[in-house]
């Protein structure tokens, strides 16, 4: 359950740049290949917004779709999850999005 | 709390020094008063004229543009300084904008929020904090290993067997440890017992450690050079993968009493692991575990995984540990002189 520590650094660094304004809204980039599940940072955050300035704020969660080179023929692999492989069979993959985890923007009063 | 896991971000760590006793607790939730943890518009008298001036020029180091209501206008001055709050100088020097303007974006901002563009990754502080350990051990050649497992699979008796068979052999290294465990001593005074200078972090509901637990450990520990810093992971096969501690590399442990598609399972584990014990290979007669199938799955998720067949129980095939260990150090200290 790495999300709440994840969730908590997020709120965190969101009230440090908002120097006391009221959050009204988050935006996220999760890569689909990061480990951490959206639905449950979205359970997370309004824990841990709360009796901040974050608290009540609307969170955006962009999900960014997973890409690999693929290192024996050098095509490229969609990746809906770590255990794909490249059409001519390869396994030996390297990662080339998908691993985001990023606080975008956000939007203050 | 957190109702899923029973997380809590309000409990602290406690590390604990079984040799001297002394116990270093760390609030989580410490912050200085009046740090960002209270409600806008509070108490402090700030009138939000004053927030959203300190504001437009917190985003002004950036080069950015941005639109209010119907017109745009660009920051590119770089100037630092920061007004401390109900302080409202709206004549400062070296803004290029008018007070007029800036009352104006203020408004504009405050029916219709301001976005202020982060790009900010959320685990940097994590790695940075890594990132020192890492630095801090490389100029000692200590060489940091990342024991991660689920529960149960061995990880405390591998290390027991690890230290006592290096000692026989008079290796020149020193090992030590940092044991993590949610809760209890019982790790460290297992690996005490053995004569190997340890200390044990308690991560009270956390489910793994992170980089600024490790580098307070690394403070009480204190470990030699060229030695060998074992530290031993809480329990998990999920979190522990996302955390850099600053080691050289993770060890994944998997028994075979567990099943042998853990790999598929957990890939993000064993794909950021270097290598793979398979322990527990003394109970193979007794169980339906394909060795082989195992490897191959840990190879789908990592093609680069190293595999070690090892039993911490009979210390079968725990030289060919060693010698992966002693390698180890070895490119530690031709990465460091380099």
């Amino acid at each position: 359950m790495h999300e709440l520590s994840i969730a908590n650094s997020v709120v965190e660094l969101c009230a440090e740049r908002a120097m006391g304004a009221r959050v009204l809204r988050v935006t996220l980039e999760i890569g689909r290949l990061s480990a951490v599940m959206p639905d449950a940072i979205r359970f997370c955050f309004d824990v841990c917004a709360k009796d901040t300035v974050v608290e009540g704020a609307e969170l955006e969660i962009v999900e960014m779709p997973g890409l690999a080179r693929c290192l024996d023929c050098g095509g490229s692999v969609d990746m809906t999850d770590l255990l794909e492989h490249c059409a001519c069979g390869s396994v030996n993959l390297e990662l080339l999005a998908g691993s985001e985890l990023k606080i975008k923007q956000m939007e203050v009063a | 709390m957190c109702t899923t896991c029973g997380c809590s971000k309000g409990a602290g760590t406690v590390i604990t020094d079984p040799q001297t006793g002394e116990r270093i607790e760390t609030q989580a939730e410490a912050r200085e008063p009046g740090s960002w943890r209270q409600l806008a518009g509070g108490a402090s008298g700030t009138s939000v004229a004053a927030h959203l001036h300190a504001r437009a020029h917190r985003h002004a180091h950036a080069t950015h543009v941005h639109e209010h209501e119907g017109h745009e206008h660009s920051h590119d001055h770089v100037h630092e300084h920061i007004h401390t709050q109900g302080a409202v100088a709206l004549n400062h020097p070296g803004a290029e904008h008018s007070p007029i303007a800036t009352s104006e974006a203020a408004i504009a901002a405050a029916t219709h929020g301001t976005t202020i563009a982060l790009e900010q990754d959320v685990l940097a502080k994590n790695q940075l904090i890594a990132e020192h350990n890492r630095g801090w051990l490389a100029s000692r050649h200590i060489t940091a290993l990342n024991l991660v497992s689920s529960p149960g699979a061995g990880k405390t008796t591998l290390l027991e067997r690890t230290i006592r068979d290096l000692q026989d052999l008079h290796s020149t290294r020193a090992i030590q440890v940092i044991e993590g465990d949610q809760a209890t001593l019982n790790d460290a005074e297992r690996i005490r017992a053995t004569g190997c200078r340890v200390v044990q972090i308690n991560t009270g509901t956390g489910c793994h450690l992170d980089a600024g637990m490790v580098s307070r450990a690394l403070e009480q520990l204190d470990p030699p050079p060229h030695a060998w810093l074992m530290i031993e992971n809480v329990g998990n096969l999920v979190c522990p993968a996302l955390f850099d501690l600053g080691e050289q590399a993770k060890v994944v442990i998997l028994s075979v009493t567990e099943g042998e598609d853990k790999p598929l399972k957990y890939p993000h584990m064993f794909r950021a692991s270097r290598l793979m014990l398979l322990n527990k290979i003394d109970l193979l007669p007794h169980l339906r575990f394909d060795v082989e199938r195992c490897i191959a799955y840990a190879r789908q998720v990592n093609p680069s995984i190293e595999v070690l067949q090892v039993s911490a129980e009979t210390g079968a095939g725990m030289k060919a540990w060693y010698a992966w260990l002693e390698a180890v150090a070895l490119v530690e200290v031709a990465e460091t002189v380099r």
